[in-house]
């Protein structure tokens, strides 16, 4: 077991013109499940494929569990991967792809039978040993993958988006098995995904990446309540966070910012932070109440669609010029082109710069 | 009602157009599809072995059969005189030997240095690696008729002239360009990613290549060799003119059965075609396997 200490690692493939992974500084405690989070070509595959040894850095250095391991091949790191595509042998049965790891280190037979038969137990191929990859699902075959990586009781675990070749009903139900069997493991685990659901779901704590470099790190609560950029909190959460310009303005003493044509209380240290009056406003679309009726503090907008969800509905609202994705009950009466009224939940509100698109911290 | 016997009679018939190409029957314009297909398969297949057919029939003909007109399909006499005199006329058993000996030596040849080239070709990306491809396959554009003289001097002040090995060499240089740009087709065929999840299984690069992409690219490896194989078989050129005394098969007996009786070229035809056809029967299972490969 081993924790990971990354040091400003940088990397530019040949022929690139910017780094794919930019000075990035990591530290993943022992056992904890980190996952990297980034639209593609963020470079998070990148910096798992450094620390697997696949890829090397120009600059900077990895330690695992203390040794700094930078410069060794992958067999030597005490790192097992599974791989997006699976990567499964197809000339190899599925018994042979689990064993094929313990084989490798000269495990003694007895041990890699146990060994083989805890991993197949634990993910449940128990039948399909026998088969050859071709002739196993492409669920199973994810399975065969991940048991061939923890068969090997890796110090660190890495997972380069083992689920996005799932459907959809798969992807949910494997993503619960995993969760289980990490947590029995007690591996330290990096995994990498462009799905901010399952980011949330799996991870510890969420490395968000953009551009080759880390943006945010934090808890998964932390990551979504807490956005400390516009591009955290427009990427994380289905809906995305609403961001609506306002203009700040002082009245009878309280600060007020004016959305539209109307105002909402704003914090009174806010307008330290800022040079010009204009500010962006983030806010969830839970912390929004959708009213069918013109109520005090509410924001008038017009519907413009409306998606039903099953359990509720998304309306994508129009606050003057501005749209903001709001959800309802299903028994919610509105109809697209239909006025409505907003209750933002003031307290949730998020301040961003809306020229560095940073968050604004407030004493 | 009208419609739908239209389209089954069209159906029943064997002509592979069909004449509505009706949209609400897709299952009847994919059963006339199947049965062109097929019709196309069927006319192909015995396009190519109807003369081998009739090369193997005539060769196991006693002599007079071979004259005789108009030819009976099924054969009436057996016989394997004219084949076992051609056999036992000299220098054609030792010339099949040299045939084996040279197409062998030129396979495994072409092979020790068409893998590496395939793999730096399929896995590296270097700098000329587009301008080597396109040089590797220049040299097929050179006639082995202008190659073959400067040869000749150059393997004579080697003192490699008439022997096995210039055969060998020549016929190798013949089969790289190929060889090379197949391997490479194959190696490309082989994810990268079964590799690097070796190399983190424990593997060292080459254990990763030897244990996974190795095994992975064999019949497409098996591919590139009945092609050398039967290339190195059925070349006559550089090996009439290579070599003297030390000749392979085609080149022994190909100038002499010029002059033949006709009995004797149909059998010289079916010695020269038959060890290749065993070759590749026994080789196709794996070239349909690399087909289905390149073509996914």
């Amino acid at each position: 077991m081993a924790g990971i200490d990354i040091q400003q690692l940088e990397k530019t493939y040949p022929g690139g013109t910017r780094p794919a992974v930019n000075s990035v500084s990591l530290s993943v405690a022992d056992n904890e499940f980190m996952v990297l989070l980034g639209p593609s070509g963020c470079g998070k595959t990148t910096l798992l494929r450094m620390i697997a040894g696949l890829e090397y850095p120009e600059r900077g250095s990895i330690l695992i569990g203390g040794t700094d391991v930078t410069d060794l091949p992958p067999r030597k790191r005490g790192i097992a991967m599974v791989f997006q595509s699976y990567a499964v042998f197809p000339h190899m049965t599925v018994y042979d792809n689990i064993a094929f790891g313990l084989k490798m280190q000269k495990v003694e037979k007895g041990a890699v039978k146990t060994r083989e038969e805890r991993a197949a137990e634990l993910l449940q191929h128990g039948p399909y040993l026998q088969r050859y990859s071709a002739q196993v699902s492409g669920g199973q075959r994810q399975r065969v993958a991940v048991a061939r990586a923890i068969v090997m009781d890796p110090p660190v675990l890495l997972m380069d988006e083992p689920l996005s070749n799932l459907d959809a009903l798969l992807r949910l139900d494997f993503r619960s098995e995993l969760k289980k069997l990490v947590q029995e493991l007690k591996t330290t685990t990096i995994y990498v995904t462009h799905d901010q659901v399952e980011a949330l779901s799996l991870g510890d704590r969420i490395a968000v990446m953009r551009d080759g470099n880390i943006v945010q790190c934090g808890t998964p609560t932390e990551v979504y309540d807490t956005p400390t950029t516009e591009f955290v909190g427009s990427f994380i959460g289905n809906p995305p966070m609403n961001f609506l310009r306002g203009q700040l303005h002082r009245e009878n003493g309280a600060l007020h910012v004016r959305i539209g044509e109307h105002d909402l209380p704003a914090p009174l240290a806010l307008a330290e932070h800022l040079t010009g009056e204009n500010v962006l406003v983030g806010i969830r679309a839970e912390n929004i109440a959708p009213e069918a009726h013109a109520v005090a503090d509410a924001l008038p907008a017009r519907a413009e669609v409306v998606e039903p969800a099953g359990s509720h509905l998304l309306i994508t609202a129009l606050v003057g010029e501005q749209r903001v994705k709001v959800t309802a009950r299903t028994d919610f009466p509105v109809a697209p082109d239909t006025p409505l009224w907003l209750v933002p939940d003031s307290r949730k509100f998020r301040w961003f710069d809306p020229e560095t698109r940073q968050e604004i911290t407030l004493k | 009602m009208a419609t739908t016997t239209t389209a089954k009679s069209a159906a029943s018939l064997p002509a592979p157009v069909p004449p509505l190409a009706p949209r609400r029957h897709p299952s009847v314009r994919r059963r006339l599809s199947r049965g062109g297909l097929y019709a196309l398969a069927i006319a192909i297949t015995v396009f190519m072995f109807l003369p081998i057919y009739l090369i193997v029939i005539a060769a196991f003909s006693p002599k007079a059969a071979v004259f005789a007109f108009p030819k009976s399909v099924i054969p009436r006499q057996f016989s394997t005189e004219t084949l076992s005199f051609f056999l036992n006329s000299t220098g054609v058993i030792g010339s099949i030997q040299n045939s084996i000996i040279v197409g062998i030596a030129t396979l495994l040849l072409s092979l020790v240095i068409g893998i590496p080239a395939g793999v730096a070709l399929a896995r590296f990306a270097f700098k000329g690696r587009d301008a080597f491809q396109i040089i590797i396959l220049s040299t097929r554009s050179v006639p082995v008729v202008i190659l073959s003289i400067p040869l000749a001097v150059t393997f004579i002040q080697w003192g490699l002239y008439d022997s096995l090995t210039a055969v060998v060499l020549a016929h190798t240089a013949l089969a790289l360009p190929t060889t090379i740009l197949v391997t490479s087709s194959v190696f490309v065929s082989v994810p990268r990613d079964l590799e690097e999840a070796a190399l983190t299984l424990g593997c060292s690069p080459l254990g990763a290549f030897r244990r996974i992409a190795l095994p992975l690219s064999l019949p497409g490896l098996t591919a590139a060799a009945i092609f050398t194989f039967v290339l190195s078989w059925n070349e006559v050129f550089a090996a009439t003119i290579l070599t003297v005394r030390h000749r392979t098969l085609p080149a022994q007996v190909l100038s002499s059965l010029n002059d033949s009786p006709l009995y004797y070229r149909f059998v010289g035809g079916f010695v020269l075609v038959f060890p290749s056809l065993i070759f590749i029967f026994f080789m196709r299972r794996y070239l349909l396997n690399l087909w289905g490969r390149v073509v996914r």
